[in-house]
């Protein structure tokens, strides 16, 4: 019992130390709806059924909703659903912490990343750093920031930002560029190419990429964060694209939400936003190899 | 809507279109889908068996990863179930491997000829096990013993033994009598010459309970 009993006091006190974070910088902290319909529609996220509605996978678009509506910054921790996804670093259930700027870009929100997780590795371990189960990390100090582009280019021998191959990027990305990321300090892959943009929009210097950054931590990946696409078209074309893919391949095909893309037509202010696990900062923090050891009754939810 | 929870995921999905055809499936049905179904690369978790180049393996590590916004890959580390060759596979999410036709009978040990150990089953039908199947599993037959044996596509592949059998021990170095220690160990051997470790008390004639799933001694059986 001692030892989920450390791993609880350490939950709160990252979750304690998040909320003090925003809230000190007048952010809203907000809960918008767990059971949705329909659930956001991306191009390999499944949602849970619960009953006649879903699990959301993610909070973005009713956070977004909400900018829309005139809050400028708001934040979200609370539990997210993806079917299907289980392993050492996925839980079908977790906790997710999003949070969303109006007026900010990506680098903006990764300023504010590196301040955020400064400040809540030092209530949390009353230091710089911490050691994960996979060595001792640093915070405070050097982040390191490459390109995709460059790390293709230096371990997988090819760059995906001038030829795009989507099976051939992930798989590298699994397999060859992110075992040879250092875990001994936070790692920031940058410009991510326009077709691996998420929700993202298109950066205005090169339009070949995307306005995406994704943070490692301890060789985990733990923030991903955008300047978000506000262009309602762009947003629809990729909607249809993302179904055309899902249909192909037999995954449900989620309907649009018609209320998110009523907010963009409105005008969803320039904004950039992040979302961040919050089960891996805990293991990360408590040195655990796996998210069911900072998870209470793990087997319970896996059925 | 039928309901979402039964089965693999690859059959609900297979449900989910029939429905929307508004097709009426009954339970029978369904099982018949499910047999017949190869396995998504989502059913994929350790101990599943599965075809390969038409050969049958089993997952014995397995690994769920995920790019940021990317699909699923499953990484899999499978053994064949014969040969015990192994290999890395990964899977993407719209992959679909193929499931094993495997199928277990009770089967009792008739006789040894050659290479070969026949078996037979609740049918009277033989079932001719090669000795590279069964490894030292050979050594622990006795006359009517009754196995599971897997087929694969008719050919065996794995004979499963009761837990626990006795054997004699036919020759051993004369042990201390009285020593009642279980830590200190000579080699002995049974009948067909399959060598095990056995405490220093254990005598030649004496009769020994064996776990026939690791060939390890388990303890003296009194006479």
């Amino acid at each position: 019992m001692n030892r989920i009993r450390a791993v609880l006091e350490m939950r709160a006190c990252i979750r304690g130390a998040i909320r003090a974070f925003f809230d000190e910088r007048g952010y809203l902290e907000v809960e918008t709806p767990v059971r949705i319909s329909p659930p956001a529609l991306e191009r390999y996220i499944d949602a849970e059924f619960s009953g006649d509605a879903w699990l959301r996978t993610s909070p973005e678009f009713h956070m977004k909703r909400l900018l829309a509506e005139g809050i400028s910054r708001l934040y979200q921790i609370g539990p997210c659903f993806r079917r299907g996804e289980r392993g050492d670093f996925h839980r079908t259930e977790f906790t997710m912490l999003e949070w969303y700027r109006v007026g900010a870009d990506y680098r903006e929100l990764l300023r504010e990343t590196r301040e955020l997780l400064g400040g809540v590795i030092r209530a949390a371990t009353g230091s710089g750093g911490f050691d994960s189960a996979w060595g001792r990390v640093v915070v405070e100090g050097e982040w390191l920031e490459w390109s995709v582009a460059e790390v293709f280019s230096r371990w997988a021998g090819w760059d995906p930002v001038a030829e795009w191959d989507e099976e051939r990027f992930e798989r590298d990305l699994l397999f060859r560029v992110e075992p040879r990321l250092p875990r001994e300090r936070p790692c920031v892959l940058i410009g991510y190419p326009a077709a691996a943009a998420g929700l993202a929009r298109r950066s205005k210097e090169d339009p070949r990429l995307a306005e995406r950054w994704e943070l490692y931590l301890g060789g985990i990946e733990l923030v991903n964060a955008c300047s978000e696409l506000t262009d309602v078209e762009e947003q629809r074309q990729r909607f249809a694209e993302w179904a055309e893919g899902r249909r192909r391949e037999g995954r449900p095909v989620y309907s649009l939400d018609e209320g998110y893309l009523r907010a963009l037509e409105k005008g969803l202010p320039a904004c950039a936003g992040a979302a961040m696990g919050v089960d891996r900062l805990v293991m990360l923090l408590c040195g655990a190899r796996t998210l069911a050891e900072v998870i209470p009754f793990p087997a319970e939810g896996e059925v | 809507m039928f309901s979402f929870r039964v089965g693999s995921r690859f059959c609900e999905r297979a449900l989910i279109s029939l429905d929307s055809w508004g097709t009426d499936i009954d339970n029978t049905k369904f099982e018949l889908l499910e047999k017949n179904m190869p396995y998504s690369a989502s059913d994929l978790r350790k101990g599943l068996k599965i075809e390969v180049n038409g050969q049958p393996y089993v997952i014995t590590e397995f690994s769920f990863m995920k790019p940021g916004k990317g699909a699923a890959i499953y990484n899999c580390r499978i053994k064949h179930m014969v040969t015990g060759e192994t290999q890395v596979k990964s899977y993407r999410s719209n992959d679909v491997i193929d499931k094993p036709e495997l199928d277990e009978r009770k089967a009792a040990f008739s006789y040894a000829e050659d290479d070969r150990y026949i078996f037979t089953d609740e049918n009277y039908e033989e079932i001719a096990v090669p000795s590279q199947v069964l490894g030292d599993k050979r050594f622990f037959l006795s006359d009517n013993i009754e196995c599971e044996i897997l087929l694969h596509k008719g050919r065996p592949i794995d004979v499963t033994l009761p837990v626990f059998v006795v054997k004699e021990i036919v020759e051993t170095e004369p042990g201390a009598r009285g020593n009642t220690a279980t830590n200190v160990t000579k080699p002995a051997k049974i009948e067909g010459g399959y060598e095990l470790q056995v405490p220093l008390f254990v005598s030649q004639g004496d009769k020994v309970k064996i776990d026939t799933r690791t060939g390890a001694f388990v303890e003296r059986v009194l006479k």
